[in-house]
């Protein structure tokens, strides 16, 4: 083995050493008792101490040393593990880290000072300084020889086997501990007392064996470059055996479908063996939380303790990579903003200690996870007046916001309602790098809170990028791939079902799935295909495949021309162009070797939903009766809904809104035969919503009410009041608007909450009301 | 002697075009494509050259040049950009020439249109002109003026 070899060796070994050191000591600091644990952080740093010792990184050996002093000293029980030493030891464990890291990069220590912790550390060790307690050790009376001894001490070797006095190694060990960087063994060597030949050489030896015991190597170390060319070769392969089991299905030579069958089993195993070499438990990234936690904790003087399940939870190696930074920051996040200090949690009645809790499962292959805190929750208010100050949304709009809308606002970038920008967070980055790291990987984040009992973040990640079972479609006469994680189920109608199944509601299309209404989106309309195929499916009694996906929490129903197979796809990443495009997620080679598309489920529901045309009708266009949205992205449009007679909902373009009122019956004046209320200074005509779309007249009695709701609408400094019967929400989505000409005064109609809603248009509405005039009359 | 470059030629309709070798991939033949809703109609269709998945542009279109007749098979040449392997569809493959730097010369300021942006320049070869291609500029060049093209 070369030297370079040999540090490379002894770097990937510390590091894993590390990494157990940094849990090893928190699991310490909560039970100072356990022995084994103790034992373990020993026998690490004795290993780093050692090797770095041999491997002349004096810098490293220097600060080990001292460290494996102090351990030595807490292990026999001379000391007790005190906050302050388990915060040193850590520091030390940190420029343990930052010197590999070093040694890494540049093959040295790198200019370091380390004389600060070093002192530190001393200063530790020497808080009961007893030198006849090290004298018992020394002579071979470890006080707790029960305790696995994980490695001889030198100066123990020395002593047994008659080489060096007592006495003398008690005063290498002084000197040691004094601040002399030298091992006992060079120090004695130094000092006269024994030669090298004869004494320090065997006592290595034998510590050397007592080393070597060390778990027989069950697992090998392999590169991740290695594993991702033989997923590539796994990737190709499968390709090949879908082609092969394709190509045989249409012969009748049996023994070559015999063939090709074990082939795609062999093949399926392969590639779960191979998938399975790239999996890694979440428990890795998460192992380094109690620590992390630790640290944010004390750094704000707040008392958390961290629980887990589903540690063995197992996601692909560029998954847990690409989730590794964004996790850490929802468990700072959670720490430093979540969880209240312990005064406050006292004075809510919670216990002093919050509760962190992360949670891993799988579910519809996908992995789920969750960040809790039992902490105080978000503070709607702030994050509301934050946005408003930032101009991330307008007073308006915060006004109209559900919790759940606002809790989402966190996501955005800029905001942050940290009061005080702490080393932990409160930059202003963060969350919307979350998010936007989880999204690029396929995944979804979500907050919920409640006020005073905590936030949860979850996440959806998919296990693996590479290969993803998939649904293979064809429309326009192109195939195309469908994740299966987004499939729910599929539908056929034939003859008279489909004729009859399909249901316009106002030139929307739906679909009574199990009595509900499944919105319909016809794939080929929506990649704008050749017209022919349209018309044959709406109006020949053609077959019709409806294929129900899951967008988010929504659903509908995706018509395509044929359903195929499953198929399990390599997935390929597309070029800048066509990503831009938000409707692919990437390309796969078919069985054939033609190239299809997999269809990014989200794009496409967001493209379905999509229409600028509200904003449009607002300038009174009425022109354009084309029923898609000119595709402007992802735009999502806020509308508020109002009820509309018994069962009726209603929906208008926030934009249009400028009030929500409430007028007493008391306050309706009659002006020129018309229902007005005094508002700010001027007088508004006032316009009953479901009369006029009714065409009925007002009937002297509108009893019933005591109030009357009024949607302000304004123009040019001008108001009219629009008077429903009762205002329900408002919500912000994408939907498409499907226009139908009937009525005046309806836009036409969209999803919108998984029901079918009107869209109120309020210029036709006003104009329909035979009210043109209002706004003249107005002005005078 | 006076510095030379190699370049892989073909023909744009009557044009002479020349893309620098170290540039060029492979040329193939005509292969089939799958078509890419939505997407400008200057990205004719993806590609599969031996399990990596290629994009194809077609340089009439990217020019403004009237559609190839559909009896007409287009060629590959296939190059290397920084956002991967991508193809271009030509109509015709030419040798690769040596040219040298000496005939090199600055694209006319008449040149207008789509050619403006996606022409490096010319050489003046014995007997015709060879316009050098910028690959990369034709391939993610201002997607409005892709857009434009197609139509």
């Amino acid at each position: 083995m070369s030297d370079a070899e040999i540090v490379k060796e002894f770097l990937v070994e510390s590091y894993e050493n590390l990494d157990r050191l940094d849990q090893d000591l928190i699991a310490l600091e909560k039970d100072p008792g356990n022995r084994d644990t103790m034992a373990s952080i020993f026998r690490t740093i004795h290993t780093i101490k050692g090797t770095s010792g041999f491997l002349a990184f004096n810098q490293l050996e220097a600060v080990t040393h001292v460290g494996e002093s102090l351990l030595a000293r807490l292990r026999d029980g001379q000391l007790t593990l005190a906050p302050e030493i388990t915060t040193a030891l850590l520091s030390m464990v940190d420029a343990v880290r930052q010197m590999l890291g070093s040694i890494e990069a540049t093959g040295n220590e790198g200019e370091r000072n380390d004389q600060e912790l070093i002192a530190t550390l001393t200063r530790l060790l020497e808080t009961r300084e007893e030198p006849s307690a090290a004298s018992a050790r020394v002579n071979g009376n470890p006080p707790k020889s029960a305790l696995p001894q994980p490695r001889p001490n030198l100066g123990d070797i020395l002593t047994r086997e008659g080489k060096a006095k007592a006495s003398d190694v008690v005063e290498a060990l002084a000197q040691q501990n004094a601040g002399d960087p030298g091992h006992v063994g060079e120090i004695l060597v130094e000092k006269g007392t024994v030669k090298p030949q004869d004494g320090v050489d065997d006592a290595l030896n034998i510590q050397q064996q007592a080393r070597g015991q060390s778990a027989s190597d069950s697992t090998i170390r392999v590169d991740v470059g290695q594993l991702d060319r033989l997923m590539n070769g796994m990737s190709e392969l499968v390709l090949l055996r879908n082609q092969i089991v394709q190509y045989t299905n249409s012969t009748d030579d049996s023994e070559l479908l015999g063939t090709s069958q074990r082939l795609n089993l062999l093949t399926t195993e392969l590639q779960e063996g191979v998938m399975k070499t790239r999996m890694q438990p979440i428990g890795n990234i998460w192992s380094k939380f109690p620590r992390t936690v630790r640290d944010v904790a004390l750094g704000c003087g707040k008392q958390v303790r961290i629980e887990m399940d589903g540690k063995e939870t197992e996601l692909d190696k560029t998954i847990i990579e690409a989730i590794k930074d964004p996790l850490t920051h929802l468990v700072r996040n959670a720490v430093d903003h979540g969880i209240e200090s312990p005064e406050g949690r006292r004075a809510a009645g919670k216990n002093p200690e919050g509760l962190l809790f992360l949670r891993a499962f799988h579910e519809g292959g996908q992995v789920n996870i969750e960040i809790t805190d039992d902490g105080a929750g978000l503070d709607y208010e702030k994050i509301r007046n934050k946005a408003i100050q930032k101009a991330l949304i307008t007073a308006d709009q915060a006004a109209r916001m559900t919790e759940r809308e606002i809790a989402h606002l966190i996501f955005l970038p800029g905001l942050s309602t940290a009061e005080k920008v702490t080393n932990v967070s409160g930059r202003g980055v963060g969350m919307d790098v979350v998010r936007t790291n989880i999204e690029k990987i396929g995944g979804i984040v979500d907050v919920q809170s409640k006020p005073g009992q905590g936030s949860t973040v979850r996440m959806k990640i998919p296990l693996t990028l590479a290969i993803i079972p998939a649904l293979i479609v064809a429309s326009g006469g192109d195939r195309y791939a469908i994740p299966q994680v987004s499939l729910l189920e599929l539908v056929r109608l034939e003859g008279e079902q489909a004729r009859k199944g399909i249901e316009q509601v106002n030139g929307a299309p739906v679909y009574r799935l199990r009595e509900r209404l499944l919105p319909l989106v016809y794939l080929n309309r929506e990649l704008k295909m050749n017209a022919k195929r349209q018309d044959a499916e709406t109006s020949e009694a053609q077959n019709v495949n409806i294929v129900v996906l899951r967008a988010d929490d929504r659903q509908f129903g995706l018509v395509v021309d044929e359903i195929n197979d499953t198929e399990e796809i390599v997935v390929k990443p597309l070029s800048k162009q066509l990503k831009s495009i938000n409707t692919y997620a990437g390309a796969t080679i078919m069985g054939d070797g033609k190239v299809a598309l997999i269809l990014d489920v989200m794009g496409l529901a967001q493209r379905a939903r999509v229409v600028s045309e509200v904003r449009d009708r607002t300038s009174r266009d009425k022109g354009g009766e084309e029923s898609l949205g000119t595709g402007t992205g992802s735009q999502r449009n806020a509308v508020l809904l109002f009820q509309y007679q018994e069962n009726g909902r209603m929906a208008v373009d926030l934009a249009l809104v400028a009030r929500l009122e409430e007028f007493s019956r008391n306050a309706v004046e009659i002006a020129a035969d018309h229902e007005v209320v005094q508002y700010r200074g001027q007088i508004m005509p006032l316009v009953r919503v479901s009369e006029v779309l009714e065409g009925r007249h007002r009937q002297a009695a509108q009893t019933g009410q005591e109030s009357l709701h009024v949607v302000v609408y304004s123009d040019k400094g001008r108001s009219v009041g629009l008077v429903v019967d009762r205002i329900l929400d408002i919500v912000e989505e994408s939907f498409v608007i499907e226009r139908h000409t009937g009525r005046k005064g309806i836009l036409g109609s969209a999803v919108i909450q998984k029901r079918v809603t009107d869209i109120l248009d309020v210029p036709g509405l006003i104009a329909a009301a035979d009210q043109s005039q209002l706004l003249t009359e107005a002005q005078a | 002697m006076a510095k030379t470059q190699q370049f892989c030629t073909f023909f744009l309709k009557d044009q002479f075009f020349g893309v620098p070798v170290q540039q060029v991939q492979e040329v193939i033949r005509f292969q089939e494509m799958t078509r890419v809703p939505l997407v400008p109609p200057v990205i004719r269709g993806l590609i599969n050259l031996r399990g990596q998945i290629v994009m194809a542009i077609d340089l009439r279109r990217r020019f403004g040049m009237p559609e190839r007749p559909e009896s007409e098979l287009p060629m590959n040449v296939v190059v290397r950009t920084d956002d991967g392997a991508v193809s271009f569809l030509v109509d015709e493959i030419g040798d690769v020439l040596e040219a040298e730097e000496d005939s090199f010369e600055s694209p006319p300021d008449t040149l207008q249109g789509p050619g403006r942006d996606l022409v490096q320049g010319v050489y003046k070869l014995e007997d015709h002109l060879m316009l050098v291609l910028d690959a990369q500029r034709a391939v993610t060049g201002g997607e409005e003026s892709m857009a434009q093209n197609g139509n």
